[in-house]
């Protein structure tokens, strides 16, 4: 197996209103092709520390390995350019660009990597748009779509550069069953078929306790490493 | 898929600008407008102080050589050659010295001059303080004394001749060219002859050949031409005596380079025409510093509309960024997104501007104000268009640099936190 993710004593510290130690001493460690799953109560560190681990967060004490590689430090052109390349991201809201179509919201990170031309960008789009049964929808600007049908166009965004890491905080959390269900079985044949790892944040028990593992935060320590 | 192929892409940077530009504009419109006026007013104004300017230019040159080469006024030394001698105490009274304003040696003068690359024409010239008499009416006044032809290349005279023909001057050696006024308050006709007398006493009876018009009619009131030995003879003096030489070059507002040179070479006294009309040249500072100001002042505001506008969005933005940033943007890119947006808005602008500018410089042309000046003097200035278009674009890309990096130093982290 290959350690895709590995953090070292990761301290953050907050200093407003008052100083305060949101994350203690985290260490952990992920494997390639894992789906994990964070857990924790409100307020635990979970988002926190999701941010570090996706390099947008640099104020932290500790150290973060990606496939092998010391992220910590580098500089902040560099960590784009590995944000883009190797972490897919999703958040609990959608965040997709209103101006855009659906295509063109899951083109943009492609765009940017530059790696494969226009048409064949476009027609990975189209392939994660199918994986996510949304193919439809690929001409509609992004705000005409159901919230439910928006949140999965973010996951396609997050896939089409095929990053090494997907990182969630709470994708479901503003999901139906209905669709909580869609994203958690792309959840897993990613992880399964295509390698892909997955971190996500999650509120949802059974959602968590289907992936491959859980983690357990709480005061900002990890209590559980589910395994 | 095989349209998408023909379609000309741009960088996603720019597609993004171009996409947020076209999803407001309305507002983009009223902003390129806004900016539209700065570059007009700029180009309109400034073209107008040329334009004035150069007509001002025109008309001087038309009575003024680019060089004057003259005796300097000598000022009376002590007599006594010996100050250092302390116990001697010298009484001196300084005064201008009456002396010779004689140049030595004229034709070797202007053939030196000549051979200076860029002169273009270089005459004596003496001028002589006259009254001209009929019957028993009599005017004062000046006339100049001249190789009617080398003053007719410098000042073109012919253009200003309403009577007879400066030639005649060339075939007639007691002829006299005047101004209208003269003749008119004499009752003189070409033709006719005139008494002419000098300071001296010295009267000559001269025959008007030609008559001139000019724009100054205190200068028709006043002013002729004779030719340069009747001129000597009013002044009692010899056929080499001449106070001045007059130097025209290729390009008027070079001319001072050369007075260093003619100085030098002649070893008398040359000045150019900017110290010789230092008030003109006042004047024409002032003009320049109030319609520049004036401009400074309306480009400013265009400015301040488009960073206005590049503030808003980002702004509104800020979501936007932040997701960007979090799929890998770099900050370069996102101040190359909003100052793409400024320079889009710009450009528009400032090309509308130069559009405008342009309307309103045919239109004012077209004004006819009379008097010396006939049409205003504003002109289609290519090199103020052009200068039009870099102020607009630097105005732009500075009004849209501020907030562009603004934007880039957006930190996705707080902007997630406090959705
Ligand atoms: N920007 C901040 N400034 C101060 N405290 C913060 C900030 N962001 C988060 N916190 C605090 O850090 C702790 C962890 O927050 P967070 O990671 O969002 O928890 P979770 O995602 O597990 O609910 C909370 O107590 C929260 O109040
Ligand atoms: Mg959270």
């Amino acid at each position: 197996m290959n350690s895709i993710l590995k953090a070292e004593n990761i301290t953050k510290f907050f200093y407003t209103p008052v100083e305060f130690k949101a994350l203690n001493d985290v260490a952990f460690e992920v494997q390639q092709g894992e789906f994990v799953s964070i857990i924790g109560k409100s307020g635990s560190g979970k988002s926190t520390l999701l941010y570090i681990l996706s390099t947008m967060d640099t104020e932290y004490g500790g150290k973060i390995y990606i496939d092998g590689n010391l992220i910590t430090g580098l500089n902040q052109d560099k960590l784009a350019r590995l944000r883009n390349s190797s972490i897919g991201f999703v958040f609990q809201f959608h965040y997709l660009l209103p101006e855009f179509s659906c295509l063109k919201n899951i083109m943009i990170p492609a765009l940017k990597l530059g790696k494969y031309s226009r048409e064949e960008i476009e027609y990975q789009a189209y392939e994660k748009l199918k994986l996510l049964e949304l193919e439809e929808q690929a001409l509609k600007p992004a705000s005409k779509l159901s919230g439910g049908q928006q949140q999965r166009i973010a996951i396609a965004r997050a896939l089409i550069n095929d990053p090494k890491i997907i990182m969630c905080d709470e994708p479901t959390g503003n999901l139906d069953s209905k669709n909580t269900e869609i994203v958690f079985n792309i959840f897993k044949r990613i992880s399964a078929e295509l390698n892909q790892t997955i971190i996500t944040v999650t509120h949802d028990n059974d959602f968590a306790i289907a992936s491959d593992r859980v983690i357990e935060m709480q005061d900002g320590k990890i209590i559980n490493h589910g395994h | 898929m095989s349209k998408t192929a023909h379609k000309i892409h741009l960088n996603v940077d720019l597609e993004i600008a171009f996409t947020h530009v076209l999803a407001k504009k309305k507002q983009t419109i009223i902003v390129a407008f806004a900016v539209a006026i700065g570059i007009a007013a700029f180009i309109f104004l400034n073209s107008l102080v040329v334009g004035f300017n150069r007509d001002s230019d025109a008309a001087l040159f038309k009575s003024t050589p680019h060089i004057r080469i003259y005796v300097d006024d000598k000022i009376s030394q002590s007599l006594l050659q010996d100050p250092s001698s302390k116990t001697t105490s010298v009484i001196v009274n300084p005064k201008i010295i009456n002396e010779n304003k004689k140049l030595l040696n004229p034709a070797q003068i202007i053939e030196q001059i000549k051979s200076i690359e860029s002169v273009t024409t270089a005459t004596t010239w003496l001028n002589v303080n006259v009254f001209y008499n009929n019957g028993s009416s009599q005017l004062n006044g000046s006339s100049s004394g001249v190789d009617i032809t080398e003053a007719n290349a410098m000042f073109d005279i012919q253009s200003t001749i309403v009577e007879g023909n400066i030639q005649n001057l060339v075939s007639t050696p007691n002829g006299i060219i005047l101004g209208v006024g003269i003749a008119e308050n004499l009752n003189i006709k070409t033709d006719d002859n005139i008494s002419v007398v000098s300071p001296l006493g010295i009267v000559k009876i001269m025959k008007v050949v030609g008559l001139f018009k000019t724009s100054n009619s205190v200068v028709d009131k006043t002013k002729s031409y004779m030719n340069l030995s009747i001129a000597q003879q009013l002044m009692a003096q010899g056929p080499d005596y001449i106070t001045d030489i007059y130097v025209n070059t290729k390009d008027s507002d070079k001319a001072v380079q050369y007075v260093s040179t003619i100085k030098s070479i002649t070893g008398y006294n040359a000045e150019d025409w900017k110290e010789a009309n230092k008030s003109a040249e006042a004047n024409k500072k002032t003009r320049g510093v109030m319609m520049g100001s004036i401009s400074i002042i309306i480009l400013i505001v265009a400015a301040f509309t488009i960073y206005n506008i590049v503030n808003m969005t980002v702004k509104q933005k800020m979501q936007d960024i932040a997701i960007l940033k979090a799929q890998g943007f770099a900050g370069k890119s996102v101040v190359k997104i909003f100052i793409t947006e400024a320079m889009i808005i710009g450009s528009l602008g400032t090309f509308m501007g130069m559009v405008l500018g342009a309307i309103l410089i045919k239109a004012l042309s077209k004004v006819y104000i009379g008097g010396d000046k006939g049409y205003f003097p504003i002109h289609f200035e290519p090199q103020i268009m052009l200068m039009g278009l870099m102020v607009g674009l630097f105005v732009t890309l500075i009004a849209g640099y501020i907030p562009a990096r603004g934007a880039a130093k957006v930190d996705p982290v707080s902007i997630f936190r406090n959705l």
